[in-house]
C-alpha cells in the first residue's frame, strides 16, 4: 500500500477528518496561547504573589450572558488617563479611571494599589465621580514624611476607615440613612432606593507634589475572564490554554517515542528469530506484566517529579503492546520474496530491517502512534492528579488535583472542574478518531 | 509444548516479574528508606532511655547522657546490620526478602482505623473495601457489557451497534476520575442524593457500618460502570461479530433457530475464552485503576491509602502498597492463562 493510497482512503473518512479538524484547533489555539500569553505568566502559575489581585473563586464572565440578574466582573484597572497639571508653587497629577458598571449587584472590596517618589509629604485625594453627576470625596490623605526623595508603594482599601466617615459626611446625598453600609455599597448605590446605580463611574486621585505617581484600581467582583479563577485566585483560563501545548507535547512526544521503540525492538526480534527473538520475547513479557500505574508512582516519589522524567517513565511501559505485533508481522514479511532477494545479494540485516521490513509497517505504526497518544494524556494528567505533577510545568491534571484538594466538585466550582477534563477529553477524542480512520485505512481487514 | 510447560514457563516468567518488581522498588526507595530506618531506631533508643528514670538519674549531666543515647544507637545499628551502606547486596537481599514474606515494616506516618502502625494491618484492612468496591463494578460492567455486546454484534451496523461503538469510543477517552469528579458535582451538590466522600461516617465497629458502605459506594459503582461498559460491550461486539459470520452461525439460521437462542446459545459460547481472559485481567486492572478513581471518592481503600501516602511521602506504606498490587496483578494475569489456555483448544495441543 502506498502513501498516496492512505491519503485518499483517509480523506474519505469523515470520522477522520473531524478528528484531524480538532487537531487542528488545538494547534491553532496552542501557537496563539503561547504566542499571546508570556511564558512568565505561565511559570508563575504555583506562585500565590503573583495573583494578589484576582478575585477568589470567581465564576467565568461569559454567565452574565445567560445570568437575568448580572453578576459584577472583577476589574483590574492599570492604565488610567494621566495628566499632569505644572504650577508655580505646586504641581498636580491626576489620574482618572474609568469604569463601565452595568451590574445589579454591589462589587466586592475594591483597593488602590500606588506608587510614588516624593520628598515631603504630599496630599493625595480620591473622589469618584457618578453617573448621576454626584460628585463623592472618598479619602484625603498625606503620604508617610521622607525628608530625601524616596519611592514609596502603599494600598489603599475600600475598608479604610476614613473613606467611611468621608462618605458619612456626605450623607445629604442620599434620601435613606447610610449610616449601616459600607462604603462600596454607598459609592455604587442610587440616592433613592439601594440599589445599584450603572453607568459609567469615573475614580480621580489626584496627587500634589510627587515627582512621579502611578497607579492601579481593583474594583472586586464575582465573575472574571474567560475561564474564572481559583481558589487560589488563579486565572484559570492562563492555566488551560497553556496546558494545550504542553498536553500536546506530552502525548506525542511519549506516544512517538515508544512506538518507534516498540517498532524497532518487535521487528528485530521477528526478523532474527531463535534464541534472539526468545529472549527478547521474554523481556517483553516481563515489562508487560510490570502494573504501570503503581510502578510510574513509585519512580515518581522516589526519583523527581521533572516532566521530562514523566514522559520517559510513560515511554518504558508504552512500548510493549506494539512491539509484539509488529513482531508478528515482520514474522510474515521476512518471508517474503523481496527479503529472500535482499539477503541473496548480501545486503545488512540492518539494511535489511529499514529498507525493507519497516516501511512495510509505517502505516500501522502512525495509526499506533495516534491511538496511543490519548492513554499518554489521560495517564500523565492521572499521575499529576494525584499530586505526582511537575509544579514548574502546571497542567490539566494539576488544575483538577487543586480542585480535588479545594473540594470544588463538592462545594459547586464547576467552572474549576469542567474545562480541564472536557480538553482531556477531546484532545483524546481527535487522537482517536485520526487513529481509528488511519487503523481501518492501514488494516482493509476492519473496514466492513 | 503441553499444557503443564505453558503453566510452568508462564509462572516461571510472572515470578521473574515479581522478582524484577521487588529489585527495582528496594534500589529506587533504598536510600530514603535507609533514613527513616536510622531514625526510627534512634526515637526508639531515645524514648527507651527518657522513660527509664533510674538511668537517666544516674548521668551527671545531658552531654553523658547524650554520648550514652549515641552509642546506644550505634549499638542498635550495629546489630540490626544497617551501618553497611544500603546498596550492599546482603542488605538489598533482605529487604527483598522481607517484603517477600509480607514483613512491610511500620509506616512513617499512616495507621489503620484501628490505630496499629503495622503497614501488613494497614493494607490487610484497605484490601477488601478495594475488592469489594471494583469486583462489584467489573461484575456489573461485564454483564451489561455482554448484554449490549451481544446485541450490537448480532446486527453489525444498526442502530443500536453504531451507538454502542461510538460511545466506547467516547467514553474511553475521559478519564474515569473526572468523571468521578462530575460525578459528585451532578449527585452531591446539585441533587444531595449522594455524599461526597465516600468513608462512612460512622465506626468500622458500628454493626451500621456495612450499610453505610454500601450506601457510599454507590456513587462510585456508578461513574466506573458508566465509563467502563462501553469498552466491554465494544470487546464483546468485535467478537460476536467475527463468530457471526461463522458458517454455522448460518445453518441455524437456515435451520430456523430463533435469534434469541443462536446469539446466547452458541455465538455467546463461542466467544467465551477470550472474553472469560479479558474479564480476568480487567479484574486486575481496575485494581490498578483503582488508585485514582478512590482518591476522587475517598473511598477507604488501597487507592485512597496511596493518595495519603504519596501526600505525606509515606515509603514503607507506598513500597508495601504497590508490591501487594504487583501480586494480584501478576495472580490474575496467571489465572488469565490458566482459563484460556483451558477454554482455547489450541493452547492445549500447541
Amino acid at each position: 500500500m502506498d502513501y498516496s493510497e492512505i491519503k485518499s482512503s483517509f480523506a474519505k473518512s469523515k470520522i477522520g477528518l473531524v478528528g484531524l479538524g480538532i487537531l487542528a484547533c488545538l494547534v491553532g489555539a496552542s501557537i496563539i496561547t503561547i504566542l499571546a500569553i508570556p511564558v512568565d505568566t505561565y511559570k508563575q502559575w504555583n506562585n500565590p504573589a503573583s495573583w494578589t489581585e484576582f478575585p477568589k473563586s470567581a465564576q467565568p464572565g461569559w454567565v452574565n450572558l445567560i445570568l437575568d440578574k448580572k453578576i459584577p466582573e472583577h476589574k483590574i484597572l492599570d492604565s488610567p488617563h494621566t495628566s499632569l497639571k505644572q504650577g508655580d508653587s505646586e504641581s498636580i497629577t491626576a489620574q482618572r479611571f474609568v469604569v463601565d458598571y452595568p451590574y445589579d449587584y454591589f462589587p466586592g472590596e475594591f483597593l488602590l494599589n500606588y506608587k510614588s517618589e516624593y520628598s515631603g509629604s504630599p496630599l493625595l485625594q480620591i473622589s469618584v465621580i457618578r453617573p448621576d453627576g454626584i460628585t463623592l470625596e472618598l479619602l484625603s490623605a498625606s503620604l508617610p514624611h521622607s525628608e530625601q526623595k524616596t519611592p514609596y508603594t502603599d494600598k489603599i482599601f475600600s475598608t479604610n476607615e476614613s473613606i467611611r466617615k468621608n462618605l458619612r459626611l456626605q450623607s445629604e446625598q442620599f434620601s435613606y440613612p447610610i449610616q449601616s453600609y459600607n462604603a462600596k455599597e454607598i459609592i455604587f448605590a442610587k440616592t433613592d432606593t439601594h440599589e445599584t446605580l450603572k453607568g459609567k463611574y469615573e475614580f480621580v486621585i489626584t496627587t500634589y507634589n510627587t515627582d512621579t505617581f502611578d497607579s492601579r484600581l481593583v474594583i472586586g467582583g464575582k465573575v472574571f475572564g474567560l475561564a474564572g479563577t481559583d481558589e487560589l485566585r488563579r486565572d484559570l483560563a492562563i492555566g488551560i490554554l497553556w496546558g494545550t501545548p504542553v498536553a500536546l507535547f506530552i502525548g506525542i512526544v511519549v506516544a512517538f517515542g515508544s512506538v518507534v521503540s516498540g517498532l524497532v525492538f518487535g521487528v528485530y526480534a521477528g526478523y532474527k528469530g531463535g534464541r534472539t527473538d526468545e529472549s527478547m520475547m521474554r523481556i517483553n513479557d516481563i515489562v508487560y506484566a510490570l502494573p504501570a500505574l503503581p510502578f510510574l508512582i513509585i519512580l515518581s516519589v522516589t526519583t523527581s517529579n521533572s516532566i521530562f522524567l514523566m514522559i520517559g517513565f510513560l515511554m518504558i511501559f508504552g512500548w510493549v503492546g506494539i512491539s509484539k505485533v509488529s513482531r508478528s508481522m515482520a514474522l510474515q514479511i521476512k518471508t517474503r520474496q523481496f527479503v529472500d532477494a535482499a539477503k541473496t545479494m548480501g545486503q545488512k540485516d540492518s539494511k535489511i530491517i529499514l529498507r525493507h521490513i519497516i516501511p512495510q509497517i509505517i502505516p500501522y505504526a502512525l495509526a499506533s502512534i495516534a491511538i496511543s497518544v490519548p492513554a499518554a494524556i489521560t495517564t500523565e494528567a492521572g499521575l499529576s492528579f494525584l499530586g505526582l505533577g511537575d509544579p514548574t510545568f502546571p497542567t490539566w491534571g494539576q488544575i483538577l488535583h487543586d480542585a480535588k484538594s479545594h473540594g470544588a466538585a463538592a462545594r459547586g466550582l464547576w467552572w474549576w472542574i469542567m474545562p480541564p477534563g472536557i480538553m482531556v477529553a477531546i484532545t483524546g477524542l481527535a487522537f482517536v478518531f485520526i487513529g481509528n480512520s488511519l487503523e481501518s485505512t492501514a488494516n482493509p481487514k476492519l473496514r466492513r | 509444548m503441553g499444557l503443564k510447560r505453558y503453566f510452568a514457563k508462564r509462572a516461571l516468567v510472572l515470578f521473574g516479574v515479581l522478582m524484577a518488581t521487588l529489585l527495582l522498588t528496594v534500589l529506587l526507595v533504598g536510600s530514603n528508606m535507609d533514613s527513616i530506618l536510622k531514625k526510627g531506631i534512634a526515637i526508639q533508643v531515645r524514648s527507651e532511655i527518657v522513660e527509664n528514670k533510674d538511668l537517666v538519674a544516674g548521668f551527671a549531666g545531658t552531654d553523658e547522657l547524650n554520648s550514652y543515647i549515641e552509642s546506644q544507637i550505634q549499638q542498635r545499628t550495629k546489630v540490626l546490620g544497617l551501618d553497611e551502606p544500603w546498596y550492599s547486596p546482603s542488605r538489598v537481599g533482605l529487604a527483598m526478602y522481607k517484603i517477600l514474606i509480607l514483613d512491610f515494616g511500620h509506616s512513617a506516618f499512616l495507621t489503620s482505623d484501628s490505630g496499629s502502625t503495622s503497614v501488613g494491618d494497614i493494607i490487610l484492612e484497605k484490601l477488601p473495601r478495594t475488592i469489594l468496591l471494583f469486583t462489584t463494578a467489573t461484575i456489573i460492567i461485564s454483564i451489561i457489557g455482554i448484554l449490549v455486546g451481544a446485541a450490537a454484534g448480532s446486527k453489525v451496523g444498526s442502530k443500536i451497534d453504531k451507538i454502542t461503538s461510538s460511545f466506547a469510543i467516547i467514553s474511553s477517552s475521559f478519564p474515569v476520575w473526572w468523571i468521578g469528579l462530575l460525578m459528585i458535582f451532578v449527585f452531591s451538590f446539585w441533587y444531595g442524593i449522594f455524599p461526597a466522600r465516600a468513608t462512612p461516617l460512622v465506626a468500622p465497629t458500628d454493626p451500621t457500618y456495612f450499610a453505610s458502605l454500601l450506601y457510599h459506594m454507590t456513587l462510585p459503582i456508578i461513574t466506573i460502570v458508566l465509563i467502563g461498559f462501553g469498552t466491554w460491550a465494544y470487546l464483546v461486539r468485535n467478537f460476536m461479530a467475527g463468530i457471526m459470520q461463522e458458517d454455522f452461525i448460518f445453518v441455524k439460521k437456515t435451520i430456523g433457530l430463533k435469534q434469541r437462542k443462536i446469539i446466547f446459545g452458541s455465538a455467546l459460547k463461542n466467544a467465551a475464552p477470550p472474553i472469560v481472559t479479558i474479564l480476568a485481567l480487567s479484574l486486575s486492572g481496575s485494581l490498578g485503576g483503582a488508585i485514582i478513581t478512590e482518591a476522587v471518592f475517598d473511598w477507604p481503600g488501597m487507592g485512597r491509602l496511596y493518595f495519603e501516602a504519596i501526600t505525606l511521602m509515606d515509603l514503607p506504606v507506598i513500597i508495601g502498597a504497590t508490591y501487594v498490587l504487583t501480586v494480584f496483578f501478576l495472580v490474575s494475569i496467571f489465572v488469565s492463562d490458566l482459563l484460556y489456555g483451558y477454554l482455547d483448544p489450541r493452547i492445549r495441543t500447541g
